[in-house]
């Protein structure tokens, strides 16, 4: 669903990520994981086009890395970004519509806005408040339900269980979960590596923009993550 | 008491003028966070355009009406395209000088292809008539120009409110970034804005001309300052502040001229601007802004 072919993203003479590969399948999870400034977020930019970046990005097929942001929504990238950032002059209603901006479909939306209330029902009790008058869980919440209203093929997740407390962190990652069954293709990028790991088909862990490890969860486990995360200065 | 009330009426078309002249201003502010010095040009310009078609015979005051919007949001969206378009992501300071610079060279075309010297224009000399109540006489223009105010605010938060064009407007005057995250063009965001900004630059293009009568190169922009001005007291960024903002420096205005002795008129601005000042020592965010963060620059 989702291939980076050699993909960098350079800050003036930054090169916050380097030659980096992924291949995500329909209703894979893939967790990138790495300390602050490894390139996660970097990653995440560059593949919904918000920063610049050399390689090849593949979306179902077609090579979307010279399109714009907002014709790469429209190909079915979906971003909870990093801090949220839901529209907070706006009520919870107007950001959920805001995510179904390219659809034409009114019953549709209308049904996915009731879906994502029920499972989020905070969200529908707070209907016409404004998002900024949110809690930091409601509020990411909202973010990760306003991306599902494009009704995406590929979800990026940046950070979602940042500043949360550990009940709504698992709150969010059982909706993760959920997303993934249904054929959702997730690409995770936390911090909570626990977490992540719970629902995660692969672990990719990046250090200074460059993947220093990948594999599965399961040998992430067995793996020194300290040194991983760290190289060999941590140790 | 028949005098302070035909005053208010002033206050209230004086206000509503400057209310008109503020939200197209604010619009664009809120979006771009441009301070668009050259709206004022936009006004003249309008002007202009209707003079020129009166010339050929489009002198009817409806067809004028709808020839002055037309021409300047036509003229609006070209100069975001060729002026401002280039300067979108360049420090704020570029885009006010850009502005300016925008406004000179639009007012010098404006004095080399027409004329330095005022043009009359008495085809909407017809809106202008006084109508006698009692014992006061209303301007039929005054009572439009507080009418199309109150309907543009009505017709814009009706527009920021209800249309999916409208919200992303607002959510783009917080974080445009993520608005293009939602697959809406950012061209399209801006280019509504300055369309809705033009409209309210033709609307007030009708009523300047119909008050005076005629058209000269620098007709916009003594206004635009004090739109910019009345920006500032609502708080720059509201769209209700920037109306207000007009509203009270109309009513700032003609309450001097009625204060003050006729010796003293000619203090009227500047103790308009020791108002003004004061206003921002009490509220520095304006009266209906928000505080921003000023970081170690508070004190």
């Amino acid at each position: 669903m989702l291939r980076l072919e050699t993909v960098s993203v350079q800050y003036g003479p930054v090169r916050a990520v380097r030659d980096l590969d992924l291949a995500a399948g329909a209703g894979a999870l893939i967790a990138l994981l790495g300390p602050n400034g490894a390139g996660k977020t970097s990653t995440i930019a560059a593949i919904s086009g918000l920063v610049p970046a050399t390689g090849r990005i593949m979306l179902a097929g077609e090579d979307i890395s010279r399109l714009p942001v907002e014709d790469r929504i429209k190909r079915g990238i979906a971003v909870a970004p990093e801090g949220r950032r839901i529209f907070a002059n706006l009520t919870v209603a107007e950001n959920l519509r805001m995510g179904a901006a390219l659809r034409r479909d009114a019953t549709g939306v209308r049904q996915d806005t009731d879906r994502y209330l029920s499972l989020f029902p905070v969200l529908g009790e707070r209907i016409n408040q404004h998002a900024g008058t949110l809690s930091g869980g409601e509020q990411q919440m909202l973010a990760i339900a306003r991306a599902m209203m494009s009704r995406p093929k590929v979800l990026l997740l940046d950070e979602p269980s940042l500043g949360l407390a550990p009940l709504i962190v698992a709150r969010i990652f059982d909706f993760i979960g959920q997303l993934k069954a249904e054929g959702l293709t997730v690409i995770l990028v936390e911090q909570n590596a626990a977490q992540a790991m719970r629902f995660a088909d692969q672990v990719c862990v990046l250090a200074s923009g460059r993947v220093s490890y990948r594999g599965s969860p399961a040998d992430l486990a067995g793996a020194d993550v300290m040194k991983l995360y760290l190289g060999d200065a941590g140790m | 008491m028949e005098y302070l009330i035909q005053q208010l009426l002033n206050a209230l078309a004086f206000g509503a003028e400057y209310a008109l002249i503020a939200l197209g201003l604010a619009v664009v502010f809120s979006i771009m966070g441009l301070v668009n010095f050259a709206h004022g040009e936009v006004i003249a310009g309008a002007a202009y355009a209707v003079l020129l078609f009166a010339g050929l015979g489009f002198g009817a005051p409806l067809l004028v009406i709808g020839l002055a919007i037309a021409a300047a949001i036509i003229m609006s969206v070209a100069l975001e395209r060729v002026a401002f378009r280039p300067v979108r992501n360049a420090p704020v300071t570029t885009g006010l000088l850009t502005a300016f610079g925008v406004s000179i060279v639009l007012q010098n075309l404006f004095q080399l292809l027409v004329s330095p010297r005022p043009q009359a224009f008495p085809a909407l000399n017809g809106l202008n008539v006084t109508w006698h109540l009692g014992p006061w006489a209303i301007s039929s223009l005054q009572v439009m120009e507080l009418a199309a105010a109150l309907l543009a605010m009505l017709a814009l938060s009706a527009f920021l409110g209800r249309s999916l064009l409208g919200i992303a407007m607002r959510a783009a005057s917080r974080d445009f970034s993520t608005v293009r995250l939602m697959g809406i063009k950012a061209n399209r965001v801006v280019a509504a804005a300055f369309v809705i900004s033009g409209a309210l630059a033709g609307i007030a293009c009708v009523f300047i001309l119909a008050r005076r009568g005629g058209v000269t190169p620098d007709m916009g922009f003594s206004l635009v300052l004090k739109a910019f001005v009345a920006c500032v007291i609502g708080g720059f960024g509201s769209l209700f502040g920037a109306a207000a903002g007009g509203m009270l420096l109309g009513f700032i205005e003609v309450g001097l001229l009625v204060l003050l002795p006729q010796e003293m008129g000619g203090l009227k601005d500047a103790l308009t601007y020791v108002i003004v000042t004061m206003i921002l020592i009490y509220r520095p965010e304006g009266l209906f802004g928000t505080r921003r963060d000023l970081g170690d620059k508070e004190f």
